[in-house]
This record gives C-alpha cells, structure tokens and sequence, in this order.
C-alpha cells in the first residue's frame, strides 16, 4: 500500500430521477413546499464506493453513522474494507441517515446503494418508502439481500416488555450500554421501564423491550457458580445434522425464520404441560354474526374473552424469567399468531381486557396490516405476555402450541364444528363445539390454575354478552 | 502533550518480560528501565557542546571504587531522592560507573509505576485481555474454539495485581542492596549546597553531604477541584488499582492512557463506562489517526459511551442511597450541561508533580505548577535562569516527559554527565505505550506535530501506512484490527515518528524507537530481514513501503553514522 488511505469521499448521487418515477409522492411533497418549479430530490443514495480499481465489491465493516443520525459534507459515515485496510467512507452532502440498506457485515457490489440519505426530518418518510421500492423493485439487488428490511429482524415470538418491579424509575437515565442497545434495536428509551439501580434503564431493560433474549452477565462470583448446562447443549445439535439428500436444495433462514427457529429451541428449556377444555360456542357465533358487520373478527372476540378471563389469574399472564421467581405482569397484552409470507409473527392486541371489542378491531386491523407490510415495530409483536393462536379457520379441531419464551401460557384454538353433546340431564342435542388448549409453564402455572382459567374462559364463550361490554 | 499523560502505563514492556525469578542475576536486573545500551548513545546533536562539557565535568569525574567512600570529604558521590523507577535506574547505572550511592526513600521503594501504577495495571489488563477473548464468542468460534462459560473472582485478580507488585518491589530492593547502594528510610530534603537532610516528616534527623544529588520524587494522581475522592466510589487509579470492586455503571473522567487501560479492565470485568473528556475528542494525546481507529476498535463495539468537551466540575460520592454524582459544564462556556449518575467515578486526569518539602527555597527553585524547571540536561534551574551546580531533577517531577522509562533514562543521562562524559537525552525517541487490548504505542511526533514542523523548517514529510489486516501472524491469531503508521523526511529518510495500534503494538515500537535513537534511516532500516511470518513484518512493510526521493548530497555536511 504505497499511497497512503485517506478518507474517501464517497459518491452520494441525487437520484431525482428515480425518486420521480418510484415514489411520486416525493415530488408532490417537493411541490407543495418549493412551488411546482422546484423538483428537487430530497433523498440521496449513499453508494458503494470503488476503493480500488480492482474492487467489485466491498463489505460494510461498521457503520459510523445509524438510521436517524443527522451528518454533514464530509462526515465519514461507514466503514467499508477493502482487501487491505478499513477505509473511513464520507459523505458529500448534509442530510439524515434514513435507511441502511446494507447492514454491517454484509457486502454490496460497487455503486450498489448501501443506505439513502434524507434531506430533512419530513423526507425520511418519504426514504422509508423508498427503500421499500428498492428492496422490491430491484431484483438483481446484492447479494444477501442488501436492501434488507428497515426494521432489525423481528423475534416472531419474543418474550415480555420487562415490568416493574422496582420502584418507577422516573428519571429515564440509561446506562451506555442500554443506550447503544436502544439505538441499534430502534427502541425508544422514554418507553422503557428501567429495572436497574436507582431506576435506571440498563442492556436488559432494552433487550426485553426489543425482544432480545438477554446474555448472560459476566459472572462476578466465583467461576465455579457459572452455569454450565446452558451454552453446552449447542454444540449437541451441530453434531447430528445429517448431510443432505443428493439434489435437495438448502434455503437458509431468513431473519424472521431463524428467529422462530432460536425461539422454539429455547422453549426446549421449559417444562410445559397442556390441558384441554371443550366450548361450545353457538351464542359466541350468534354474537359474531351480530358485530361482524360493525368489523369484528372471531380472532378480537377470542383475545378478548381470554383477556377477560386472565384478568382473573395473573398468575397465567405472568412469566418465570430466572426459574426462581415469578414476574407478574402489569398489563394483559394479547399476542396472536399471524402466518405472513414466509414466516409467522405475533401482532400485539396491548391491554385486551380495557378496550372495547370495537377498538380491539380497529387496532387489529392495522397491526396485521402492518405485519404483512413487515413493519411492526418491536414492542407491536415482543410486548405480548399472553399468546392466542387459532388455527379454527382451516378445519384444524384441536392442536398443540409451543409456549414461547417469557410467557406463561399460549393457547391453541381449534374449529368450533356441530356435535352431538349430552346435557347434565342426558339428552342429547347438537351443539357447535371447539377445542382449546393451552400449554403453559409448570414452574408457575400449575394444573388447577390452568384448569380454573379455562374454566373461567369458557363460561365467558358460553354467555358471551359480557364481551361486548 | 505529555503532561497530561502519566508513568501509569508505560513502562512494563520491560516489568512484564524481563522478570525471570528462576534466572535473575542481580546486576542484570532493570525494571521499567531503559537497557543501558540504548542510553550510551550520544545524540548528534549533542556533540557540538561535548567537548566543552566533558571538560567542564572533568573534575566532578569520580574515580572512586564501586561503593568505596565518596570522595573528596563527601558522604557520597550520589545521593537520589526518590526510590522509583527513575532512581532506581539511576543508583544503578550509578554503581557501574563507580559511584558511591545513596538513595532516599519516605514510602515504598518502586515508586509510582511498580506499586500504583504501570506493574499492577499490566497484572490487571492480562487478566482483562483473557476475559475479552474468552467472552468474545464470535473469536473463539472463529478459532473453532468452544468455552463453556467465563467468569472471574475479583478478590484473586486484585490479589495477583497485588503479588506482582510486590515481587517487583522486592526484585528492586534487592537489586540494590547487593550492588552496595545504601537504602536511607524517610523523606529527603536539600538543606543547602550538596546538603541533604532525611527523616520522618518535620524530623530531618540526618545529614548528608553529596557531590551530586538527584531528585526523583516522581507524581501523585492530579484531582482537580470540586471532586470529592472517598477511595470507594469515587476514586484515582491508586484505589482502582487495588480493585477493591467492579462497579456496574463507572465513569472515568480523562482518556488519556491510564483512563483508556482502566475502560479495557473494567468493561472486561462486565462495568460499564463513560467517559468525560475535557477535549473535544478522546485520546487527544494519540496522533489523531490512531485515535480514530482507536475509538472504532476499544469504544464504540464496548459498553462505552462518552460526553467529550465537558468538565466534570463537582462530583459527589455515593452516600445516603444516591449515587455518584458527576456534574459537567461545557469546557468553553461553563454552562451546566448535565449531571451524570453512576456508581462510581475514577479520576484520571493526568499526575501532578510530587515536589513539596524538598527545601528547593534552601537553593532559590521555584516550581512551575508544581514541577522542577530543568534544563535539556536535566540540571535544575533556579528562579534566576540559572542552572544550579550539582543538583539535578528527573522524571515526573520535573515534567518533562511523564513516563516511568523516560525517567529511568533521564537518570542514565545524568549519571552519564556527572561521569564526565556529556549527554543529552532525545526525548523524541522515546517510546509510549497504552495496554488495551489491542495495544496502542508511539515514538517521536505525531502527523500534525511533523506537519507543523515541516512547515516552519521547510521541509516535506511523507506518510506510510500498513494493516495489521495484510500480516500473517496477525491473521493467524484472528487479530488483524489495528494499523501501523510512519511519519518521514522523503528527502533524507529520518524517521520522524512511528505509531502503531494493534495486536503487541507496545513490544512492536522498539525497533522504531531504536531507530530513531540511533538516526537509522528509512533507507537503511528497510534492507534488515524479519522473521516470517512475525508480527513485526508489520513495520518491515511498513519501512519497504516508504518511498525516499532524494538521498541528500553528502557534500560538506557530516553524514550521520
């Protein structure tokens, strides 16, 4: 390396004409602002750069700048590697960080766009939507997906938004940790309860709102107290893979898969156990029919009869998060499994049991809107403290969930279908029937708990007007 | 830029590796010391006055035997105040030129870097060093590594930081003691011309006479005002030391090296850090290149946040159920900014001189903010300009360059002078280093320093870089952050100044620092052969990649050897 590396500058090109043509709403917000003469483009690609005539393409090594940062003309914004060296990347122009396109340790071909750069607060919208185009819209896009989701993967199913049980930290101070944790998972720390020392909001704190399963501390004790069991289990599984059968083909993991697929190992770690209650439901169909008009769905009016119900066992809702204590949740936040193109995520209905079955919809209606966009933010699908999965509408009668990890319970909802039931005086009629059951965490929820909520539950499906309350 | 800088860190290449226990031959011993071989030298620039100055010392030549009585009516020949690194260094090069010697001690012998500072750092940064890499999953997987779990005992590092400083102290007591140097107990103080009296505090029971004296009575922690130091929750590097606990959330006001090597510790240990940076940046010591890198290697991937161009102007210990409070006001404006609270406060704000009760008034000395003015010899000067025949002033305390090493070789320097034979130290090849993980070190200037200096003398400066990311042996260990930096004359090939950051950068600068003491040229150091594959191919690379223009015409000026 005989020249010495300085700084590039790196080529952030207006790309008015594609923000024209893929995102029109840019050039009426232009217009609306600057007078119809001005089209100006609000939003710049940030490339990637050739730092060498050999290069084809190069690997982010860190990005110096985050999605909202604010920089200016010759900030060095990310790190690319070249076969040599890390090389400081700057960019020509003010504006804000809107979208990475390219995380850290991926690699983009170069003059592939690596991130967009707004103009002005109101324009990152407008990069949002953009870097939603680009993602679709290019499909000789980079390797790896480049034009990765704006959002950091989701944990389809993730355990609960930490609780309180310290005294409120009201000041909101974070330790340096928690803040960079709250910047890469995007979480808003004027959201986050702290649990720490004096209130403040530390690493976990964040990565329970984030739905992160937290790492183990560095152990301060003797090394001998460390637990062992956990970490070693991993090693396990890699030794059996067998090698694939000649021809089949070996998709990875997206984000969101591999999420599930950690989650589910993880519950692995928690003796659960299930118990079964069969409901009839005709005055719960009757009362479908009724709201369905007003835009109720069956799966609001079950999240709310278990919220309803739940209200009564906090224990139900509650979570086992060290094996030695129990962590009684403040609010009742329903997750429901919904299946979105190649993956499952579970929406969050939050305090099912004080909103009203209209405004449950209503929210319902935009979270699974959301979700098939692949927008959720965190805490709309890791704040759940309670899962509800229904998989009635295929035919399925009756099936097991897997309890995610940091709650207490799922249920598995199965289709209401005529029976043939005997009433306490043996005559026989036919009723609709569903089966439900629930698997739960037996550190916790022991039998009879489970038994007296279902019981609770069902009396509430059996004489549903309670629901529209 | 130095002052803010301290013997903390330093000086341990030698503490660390030097110290074979099974093998130790006392006259061999040399602790935080520059080897004796690096010091003969007698700078180019020096010889216009040596003849003259050999003449002058010609009379203060002692010709005594090794510890026979000091000659001319004099108690000693020598007599050093201060047993740390600087008069260790000294009383033994002292010895070998045949003087006989005395040294004054009111604390510890081993000063500064082997009891608090430099020798139980290093204890805790190996212990911090294994942590990072048995913790970093990704590495050791890399490796294909598994481990289990990591953890430590903080009562068993602290106890090993404490051993090792006292198997040094003693190394160094002993090393001595068996050449003859004679160990007075107490505090030392100049009662007048070649006078010294010692003993307890306000009790200066004996007298001695010298015909040379050294003072070598090193720095204390600087605390400026406004901080309220408890030793548990807020504190200075001689508690933090000690590791007394590991505080969850510690803010650490300076980042300079001691303030850098103590985040290393502490986010090793699981603590998480803040940094208070008066400066507008951190590490404002380092060449800014390598400060950069330094922060996207040892700050932002660690649980490190940091509030730069800040003072902490009040900070109050944790007591009553609060904890520390660390107020900040702008550096500029002095407006309150915001008050931090966290669980415990180290205060590195550099090291003030440890000068008073010296008697300097006895000898017409004023301190400057506390440090011994000195001339380039290290002679000390009084409030008149003038240098004071026979007392000299080494090391912290007189500022110059605050390093445990650079004391040792400013003491070598004057033993050199008042043997006859004149020598003057050049600073710029000195060698400094910070033990992070990887390591930071330094020798000579820094780009804007060679830059400014190119300007004003009119010449150019050229800049070479290589990555530890090209080096085989770097790469091997899965440790290939880190750069190396050279600063040189293209015109003649002088080395200006090395930086390297990366895995042993502090054992990589010596062949730089070498070379700059000895005036190797660019031209010449790049035709000697490395090992391969070593990570001191680093700077052979570095070396061939430099480009030398114009081997200057040797015409009428000396070329140098």
């Amino acid at each position: 390396m005989a020249a010495p590396p300085a700084p590039l500058s790196l080529s952030a090109s207006a790309l008015s004409a594609r923000v024209r043509l893929a995102a029109p709403a840019s050039r009426a917000a232009a217009a609306r602002r600057r007078g119809p003469m001005v089209v100006r483009a609000k939003i710049r690609e940030i490339f990637m750069p050739a730092l060498s005539s050999t290069m084809t393409e190069g690997k982010i090594v860190s990005w110096t700048a985050a999605e909202g940062d604010r920089v200016s003309k010759g900030d060095a914004v990310v790190v690319v590697e070249s076969d040599k060296a890390d090389m400081d990347v700057e960019t020509f122009y003010d504006g804000i960080v809107a979208v990475v396109l390219v995380p850290a340790g991926e690699s983009a071909p170069v003059g592939a766009p690596i991130a967009l750069l707004a103009e002005s607060d109101e324009d990152v919208a407008l990069a949002l939507a953009q870097a939603q185009t680009l993602s679709s819209g290019q499909p000789s896009s980079p390797p790896s997906d480049a034009a990765a989701p704006p959002a950091p993967p989701p944990p389809a199913e993730a355990p609960v938004a930490a609780p309180a049980p310290v005294g409120a930290g009201t000041k909101g101070i974070a330790t340096p940790q928690a803040k960079k944790l709250a910047k890469q998972h995007r979480v808003d720390l004027a959201k986050v309860t702290g649990t720490g020392q004096f209130g403040r909001i530390t690493p976990a704190d964040v990565e329970a709102a984030a739905g992160i399963q937290p790492k183990t501390k560095v152990a301060c004790t003797p090394a001998a107290a460390a637990p062992v069991a956990a970490p070693s289990a991993k090693a396990v599984p890699q030794a059996a893979v067998l090698p694939p059968v000649p021809g089949a083909t070996v998709v990875p993991f997206t984000a969101m898969q591999a999420a599930v697929s950690k989650n589910m190992v993880e519950s692995l770690s928690v003796p659960t156990f299930r118990v079964g209650y069969p409901i009839l439901t005709d005055k719960l169909d009757a009362l479908y029919e009724k709201v369905k008009p007003k835009g109720v769905t069956m799966t609001v009016l079950l999240a709310k009869a278990a919220a309803m119900a739940l209200a009564q066992y906090p224990v139900v809702y509650a979570s086992c998060r060290d094996g030695s204590s129990f962590t009684y949740n403040s609010s009742i936040n329903i997750a429901v499994a919904v299946a979105i193109d190649g993956g499952l995520i579970t929406p969050v209905l939050e305090q099912a049991d004080k909103l009203d079955i209209y405004l449950l919809s209503q929210k319902w209606k935009e979270l699974v809107k959301k979700a098939r966009a692949k927008q959720l933010q965190p805490n709309e699908y890791n704040s759940g403290t309670f899962t509800l999965s229904n998989l009635g509408m295929f035919g399925v009668d009756r099936f097991d969930a897997i309890l995610p990890p940091g709650q207490g319970a799922i249920m598995a909802v199965g289709a209401s279908k005529p029976t043939v039931v005997a009433d306490k005086d043996g005559f026989f009629s036919v009723k609709n029937k569903m089966l439900v059951n629930v698997t739960a965490d037996h550190r916790i929820v022991y039998g009879a708990d489970l038994a007296a909520f279902l019981q609770t539950f069902a009396k509430i499906i059996e004489d549903p007007e309670s629901l529209t309350l | 830029m130095f002052s803010t800088a301290m013997s903390l860190s330093t000086a341990a290449v030698v503490a660390g590796g030097a110290v074979r226990p099974d093998a130790i031959r006392p006259a061999d011993l040399r602790f935080c010391g520059l080897r004796r071989e690096a010091l003969g030298i007698r700078l180019l620039s020096a010889s216009p006055q040596a003849a003259a100055a050999a003449k002058r010392k010609v009379l203060a030549a002692a010709a005594t035997g090794n510890g026979a009585a000091g000659s001319g009516g004099f108690d000693y020949d020598l007599v050093i105040i201060g047993a740390g690194v600087g008069g260790h260094g000294a009383a033994l090069h002292a010895v070998e030129k045949g003087l006989k010697t005395a040294i004054i001690e009111g604390d510890v012998v081993g000063g500064t870097c082997v009891n608090r500072g430099c020798v139980p750092s290093k204890a805790l940064l190996a212990v911090s060093g294994r942590m990072r890499e048995l913790q970093d999953e990704h590495h050791m997987k890399s490796l294909g590594l598994q481990v289990s779990s990591s953890g430590y005992d903080r009562q068993s590092v602290a106890d090993h930081a404490n051993n090792l400083a006292s198997k040094i102290r003693s190394n160094l007591t002993n090393s001595m003691k068996s050449l003859g140097v004679d160990i007075l107990t107490g505090f030392g103080t100049v009662v007048g011309k070649q006078k010294v009296r010692y003993g307890k505090v306000g009790f200066p029971d004996n007298e001695i006479t010298a015909r040379n004296i050294i003072i070598a009575t090193g720095s204390v922690p600087f605390v400026p005002k406004g901080i309220e130091i408890d030793g548990k929750t807020v504190f200075t590097s001689d508690h933090a030391l000690k590791l007394e606990s590991v505080p969850d959330w510690i803010a650490i006001v300076g980042s300079g090296y001691i303030g850098l090597e103590f985040s290393d510790v502490y986010t090793a240990l699981g603590s998480e850090v803040t940094f208070v940076e008066a400066l507008d940046q951190l590490m404002p010591g380092f060449d800014p290149e390598i400060a950069k890198l330094a922060q996207r290697i040892l700050i932002n991937p660690r649980k490190i946040d940091y509030h730069t161009g800040v003072f902490a102007s009040k900070i109050t210990p944790a007591k009553n159920g609060k904890p520390v409070l660390i107020e900040l006001i702008d550096a500029k404006t002095k407006e309150h900014k915001e008050t931090l609270e966290v669980d415990a406060a180290l205060i590195a704000t550099g090291r003030a001189p440890f000068t008073k009760g010296l008697g300097l008034e006895n000898m017409n000395v004023v301190t400057q903010r506390g440090f011994i003015p000195v001339d380039e010899r290290m002679q000390v000067m009084d409030a008149d300009g003038n240098a004071v025949p026979n007392l000299y002033c080494i090391g912290d305390a007189n500022g110059k360059l605050m390093l445990a090493h650079a004391a040792s070789a400013q003491g070598i320097s004057v033993v050199e002078q008042i043997s006859g034979k004149d020598n003057i130290l050049n600073h710029l090849s000195i060698p400094a280093a910070c033990f992070t993980h990887p390591e930071i070190s330094m020798v000579g200037l820094t780009e804007p320093q060679a830059r400014e200096q190119a300007d004003q003398e009119g010449f150019e400066i050229s800049v070479v870089k290589t990555s530890f990311k090209a080096n085989t042996k770097a790469l091997a260990e899965n440790e290939g952050d880190g750069i190396a930096k050279m600063i040189y004359r293209p015109d003649t090939g002088e080395i200006l100044g090395v930086h390297i950051l990366g895995l042993h950068a502090a054992d990589l600068i010596h062949e730089a620092s070498n070379a700059i003491a000895l005036g190797t040229r660019v031209q010449d150091i790049k035709l000697v052969v490395h090992a391969h594959p070593t990570l001191s191919e680093v700077l052979d690379e570095l070396f061939k990649a430099a480009k030398v223009t114009g081997i200057p015409q040797a015409v009428s000026e000396p070329v140098a050897a």
